[in-house]
């Protein structure tokens, strides 16, 4: 009875973030029309595209009777291309990313989850077929997906200090977005960007950051530790330290920026006291232009 | 225990953890403030980064002295220091507790019995047998010696008295003490000649502890009125440095009010123990003083009351005969005006312009008739108790007046002619005085041989000449006759007023006979012959505080007792009254000089402070508490948490804590338009500054319980009450102003009562609560009754009356009949029924007034029956029991009334003609 109860007290808790996170997910998806979207060429499909002439080849069967009756020429029907593109998504899910500076912002990595929940539907709705890079969720389509997703999302686990961006299990040409405050080691992501390059990936990197990470307001004498207290510098001054701070930041920024135009990725630095609705425009047009 | 000056320590030893305190100095010194820890994702950025500069790591010097310091405190509070520690006073066997008792004891008395009693919990502890004597009131033998608990019940009931110790009945006392006890005797501090004597009776028997109040004893000589000025004599105890006193004149103002007629300083100089000064005041307001008093000194010894010595008569003198002018000493009136001068007042003019000014005496020299109307206007003034002295003459012994039957303005009737002795005409010698008898007003006084009649007006033989003769020759025949009518008395001297009949306008006792009629007033005090054989009677006596208070029934004292002035219990000091003059007998004799008192070496005089042991620890505590809330806020400050993000919110808070004060609710300086947005955004009571914070106070709480009433049973929700300040605020914004009414309040100004006209005729409610009807009926000469009084007198009030049983007030919400507040007194007054009001058939209630009454008079003390305390509880208690709780509610319903009647005036009283609107309206 007990473990019973237990365990039904456990899995209420795991699964009362899904709906929420889902219908805000949604709600944000709701805000982006879909008017330009469609690949707009003949394809596979199941949606009526153009009728054209017959031409030497093709199959008779494929010969749209109906039209070719009203006039002397025979004529195909072609479908719209429906070949779903997958995009991989990877949220990282590191301390770093569960810091949030006042009771009323969200951390960065609620802020990237609901983002890349948000996404999701938006790709989910045209058709596209999203997962997780790496091996654990492939890219499928489908609400049940989209419940997997949010699993997947909101899975508490053990997570280092900072994130390394998953490049494994990614199909050649498809999309991918990496959203992260990319605060940890630069190499890692290189690599990825690198590996994602090789294989035709393109796709968007997403900064998401605090704004006391902007403006580091600190004063005194202070010791500075990561989320998971894996690392801690120590000042007598913290003041002193802010420009130099705010230069290696922009460095960084720079940087990413660099990495991106080389890797024909788009980059993007989202902070989590701006409107939502803004980052997922931009992802979503960065996607579009990847394509 | 361990002492350092006044403050002694419990745990000395502890003290040596100051010791500690430099060692700690240099450690806390290289500790640097303790860094903030932030998680921060950045701190990746951060790595490599190095400070600039290197920052002090030490603590400032000053947050090390606050620590420090604190740290002291904490050391020194918990090594239990006390402030004035009590060492134990030693000693066992009996004790006596010996008070001196007399009126100098009356100044400071509370603080002498609150010395005694600390020495009774002393002897309590110890188990000592005390004995607590007076030497004012001795026991009748030895010493009562009891537990000392039993005394210290006992001590409300000790209280000085007006008199100092009998000198013999003390010696006689002492001197029969025997049993071996320790003595702590209070000293009142004035030297008088029983101390030695005393003092060794006591130091055979054990040791002597004197206490002695180092506050001066002040007294006032009786006032002498010479040369036109009162001149009073003010006493010290001891020379000590220049002080100066203020010396007030009390007495009823025309009003009948007592007050201060005049004031007038006096500066002792420093080394001096005795000072005068003189006052000049006009007649008319020297004659209403009743005594002198030393301001602010609540001694018998500090008043003196006056009698007839200050008063001076106003005697009119009216000589019939003025035709011979220039003859001075023929002059009829010659004689008198020399014997009345220096004591009395001397008014010329016509009989009737004189009347007018209503004098004491009126003196006829020679005068036969007066007109008609002249002889009303005496009579009347005779009645209401004037003297008219008559002096015969030759005009009046030509004259027919009261020969056939006895004129009302004469004493007796006269034969014809008078007759003459021992002239060159007749047989006989002039004749001498006889002694005076027992039941003349001139008994007593020496009859000098050489005072000789020879010619006077003779009485007719009748049954009343004999008592109505208060002097006769030595032949019986009357010389000096007296008639009593009404208040007033007819006095006729058989003989002229001037020398040609007589030589007794010569002599001495001219003056005397005059000083006795009370035509004169006695220039000094009277001397043991004038007083012999006469009684005297205590009108009011003194109390050793200097209260003057009705003497009640007396038994009579003999006058020798009154000339020797020696007070004691059976003759108190107070006012004597005579046969028709008033004697003052003072605690300070005219002659008397105070002096400190002086002990030998070998005694021990301690003060009369009771020195009360003060623990510091918990102050200390609280300082170092206090001081480590500082170094909290100090070290936020230096870290940098007052300063970075939230930074804010941790500075607020901390000011929080620090200005989380209790904040008095009484706004001191009011802004005008604060105080009238504040009351008029809701109803409020208010109640009139006393000056008394006791009733102020009660009245505030008393207005808090009825608005508390008023919002849980009615729709009228008061906001706290205010206190209203007459002179100051705008009374136009309060519907009610309860005002408590205390003999001592000041009047309020012209302006004050303008203002409070004004809020009357505007429909304003004041309800004057005397406050006294426990003790006192309403419109009785109670003090508070008095003052209300005055108080009222300059307002314009509408006749009143008590309530009616159909007065709207005893229906405006409840139904009641009585109007209690903590007492239950009958009579509640207000505003008077029209004339013209009249029962209307078929109506409960007449048709009363078309408004609001403009004031509720009463003593029931209703703030003290509807006062609540902070707690909500009721601050005093009514009646006894279930019943005296229903009184309280009976208030309770009351004061809604009123509320409901200031605020809805006479709409109950509409509600009586309901039914006949709805009859006209054919319901």
């Amino acid at each position: 009875m007990t473990n019973s109860a237990s365990l039904r007290s456990r899995a209420e808790g795991l699964a009362a973030p899904l709906p929420p996170l889902l219908a805000e997910a949604e709600h944000l998806a709701m805000t982006v029309l879909l008017g330009e979207h469609g690949r707009r060429r003949a394809g596979m499909g199941d949606e009526f595209w153009q009728y054209r002439p017959a031409t030497p080849g093709d199959e008779a069967r494929s010969i749209d009777w109906r039209r070719s009756a009203r006039s002397d020429a025979h004529f195909v029907q072609e479908k719209e291309w429906q070949a779903a593109q997958s995009v991989l998504l990877w949220v990282d899910d590191a301390q770093s990313m569960r810091f949030s500076s006042d009771t009323d912002l969200p951390d960065k990595g609620g802020r990237a989850r609901l983002l890349a929940m948000a996404l999701s539907v938006l790709l989910m709705r045209g058709g596209e077929r999203v997962g997780l890079s790496g091996f654990s969720l492939p890219p499928r389509t489908g609400a049940l997906q989209l419940l997997r997703l949010a699993e997947a999302f909101t899975a508490e686990g053990e997570a280092p200090d900072y994130g390394v961006p998953e490049a494994r299990g990614m199909l050649p040409h498809s999309r991918a977005a990496f959203m992260s405050d990319f605060m940890g080691d630069m190499a890692p992501v290189e690599a990825a960007l690198a590996k994602a390059a090789d294989r035709g990936v393109k796709g968007a990197l997403l900064q998401v950051l605090d704004p006391q990470e902007e403006v580091f307001p600190f004063e005194g004498r202070t010791i500075f530790e990561s989320m998971a207290g894996g690392l801690r510098h120590e000042t007598l001054k913290a003041s002193d330290l802010r420009s130099r701070y705010l230069d290696r930041l922009a460095d960084r920024k720079a940087r990413l920026a660099d990495l991106a135009r080389l890797t024909g990725w788009h980059y993007s630095c989202h902070h989590t006291g701006d409107s939502a609705q803004a980052a997922l425009l931009w992802l979503y047009r960065a996607l579009e232009r990847a394509r | 225990m361990f002492m350092l000056g006044p403050v002694g320590f419990i745990a000395p030893a502890l003290l040596l953890g100051l010791i500690a305190l430099p060692i700690l100095w240099l450690l806390l010194r290289a500790v640097p403030p303790a860094p903030i820890r932030r998680r921060f994702p950045g701190v990746a950025l951060l790595l490599g980064l190095t400070d600039d500069e290197s920052q002090t790591d030490k603590t400032p010097w000053w947050l090390l002295l606050l620590r420090m310091l604190a740290i002291a405190a904490v050391i020194i509070g918990f090594a239990g220091p006390v402030l004035n520690p009590q060492t134990e006073r030693v000693g066992d066997g009996p004790l006596l507790i010996l008070i001196d008792g007399t009126w100098a004891d009356a100044r400071d008395w509370p603080r002498r019995m609150e010395r005694v009693a600390a020495l009774l919990d002393e002897a309590a502890l110890a188990g000592r047998p005390v004995a607590v004597v007076e030497t004012t009131n001795l026991p009748e033998q030895g010493l009562p010696f009891q537990a000392a608990n039993v005394w210290a019940t006992r001590l409300p009931g000790l209280t000085p008295r007006a008199w100092e110790p009998d000198a013999q009945a003390l010696g006689d006392w002492a001197a029969g003490l025997a049993g071996g006890f320790d003595t702590f005797w209070l000293s009142d501090g004035l030297e008088r000649d029983t101390r030695a004597p005393v003092l060794d009776a006591l130091k055979g028997q054990g040791t002597v502890t004197v206490y002695e109040s180092p506050r001066m004893v002040y007294g006032l000589r009786p006032a002498v009125f010479e040369d036109g000025k009162i001149s009073l004599t003010a006493l010290r105890a001891r020379p000590g440095g220049d002080a100066d006193v203020v010396l007030t004149a009390r007495g009823l103002d025309p009003n009948g009010v007592e007050r201060d007629l005049a004031r007038v300083p006096a500066s002792f100089d420093s080394a001096a123990t005795e000072t005068q000064v003189d006052l000049v005041l006009p007649p008319e307001l020297r004659n209403r003083i009743s005594r002198f008093t030393v301001a602010g000194v609540r001694s018998a010894g500090a008043v003196t009351l006056t009698d007839d010595s200050l008063r001076r008569r106003e005697v009119a003198l009216i000589a019939g005969r003025d035709d011979r002018e220039g003859l001075e000493l023929l002059s009829p009136l010659h004689y008198l005006r020399q014997a009345l001068e220096p004591t009395a007042d001397l008014i010329d003019g016509g009989l009737l312009d004189i009347l007018l000014a209503n004098p004491d005496v009126i003196v006829l020299a020679d005068v036969a008739t007066v007109s008609e109307a002249e002889q009303d206007a005496l009579l009347d003034w005779i009645d209401q108790g004037g003297l008219l002295l008559r002096f015969a003459g030759p005009r009046l012994a030509a004259s027919d007046v009261s020969r056939d039957t006895e004129d009302p303005l004469m004493p007796v009737r006269l034969r014809a002619g008078g007759r003459s002795v021992g002239g060159a005409m007749s047989w006989g010698e002039p004749k001498a005085l006889r002694a005076f008898t027992e039941n003349s007003p001139f008994f007593g006084l020496p009859v000098p041989d050489e005072v000789r009649v020879s010619a006077q007006v003779m009485a007719q033989p009748g049954p009343t000449l004999a008592e109505r003769s208060i002097a006769a020759l030595a032949d019986g025949t009357p010389l000096v006759t007296r008639k009593r009518m009404g208040q007033g008395q007819v006095v006729l001297f058989h003989v002229t007023a001037n020398a040609e009949w007589s030589s007794l306008p010569l002599s001495g006792l001219f003056v005397q006979m005059l000083e006795r009629l009370a035509v004169s007033t006695r220039p000094a005090s009277p001397t043991l012959e004038e007083l012999t054989g006469t009684t005297w009677v205590a009108e009011d006596v003194l109390d050793a505080f200097g209260v003057v208070a009705d003497a009640g029934t007396m038994p009579g004292v003999p006058g020798e007792r009154l000339a020797q002035g020696r007070i004691s219990a059976d003759l108190p000091p107070g006012l004597y009254a005579g046969d028709d003059r008033r004697l003052a007998l003072n605690v300070i004799a005219a002659d008397r000089t105070l002096a400190a008192a002086s002990w030998p070496a070998d005694i021990v005089v301690e003060g009369l402070a009771v020195v009360r042991e003060t623990a510091l620890k918990g102050a200390l505590l609280a300082a170092a508490l206090g001081l480590l809330a500082l170094d909290i806020v100090a070290s936020l400050w230096l870290g940098g948490r007052l300063r970075g993000p939230r930074g804010g919110v941790t500075a607020a808070l901390v000011l929080m804590a620090l200005t989380l004060m209790p904040v008095d609710a009484r706004a001191q300086d009011r802004d005008g338009d604060a105080l009238a947005l504040q009351v008029t955004a809701d109803v409020v009571l208010a109640h009139v500054l006393t000056g008394d914070s006791a009733v102020d106070r009660v009245a505030r709480a008393g207005l808090v319980g009825l608005s508390n009433k008023l919002f849980q049973r009615t729709s009228v929700e008061p906001a706290d009450p205010v206190a209203v300040d007459i002179e100051r605020d705008e009374l136009s914004l309060f519907p009610f102003l309860y005002w408590p009414v205390t003999p001592q309040q000041p009047l309020p100004s012209a302006e004050g009562y303008a203002k409070l006209n004004r809020y009357l005729r505007n429909g304003g409610m004041i309800m004057f609560d005397t406050r006294d009807a426990d003790v006192a009926q309403f419109g009785s000469s109670a003090p508070a009754a008095r003052k209300l009084q005055q108080l009222a007198r300059p307002l314009d009030i509408p006749p009143l009356e008590p309530i009616p049983g159909d007065h709207v007030l005893t229906r405006t919400f409840y139904l009641l009949q009585g109007f209690p507040g903590r007492h239950n007194g009958r009579d509640v007054w207000v505003e008077a029924a029209p004339p013209d009001a009249e029962q209307v058939e078929g109506m409960p209630f007449r048709n009363l007034n078309d408004g609001v009454t403009p004031v509720v008079i009463g003593g029931n003390d209703w703030a003290a029956a509807w006062a609540v305390d902070a707690q909500g509880g009721q601050m005093f208690p009514v009646g006894r029991g279930y019943a005296g709780e229903r009184q309280r509610e009976i208030a309770y319903r009351f004061g809604v009334n009123l509320i409901m009647h200031v605020l809805t005036g006479n709409y109950k009283s509409d509600q009586v003609h309901v039914p006949a609107l709805l009859d006209r309206l054919g319901q």
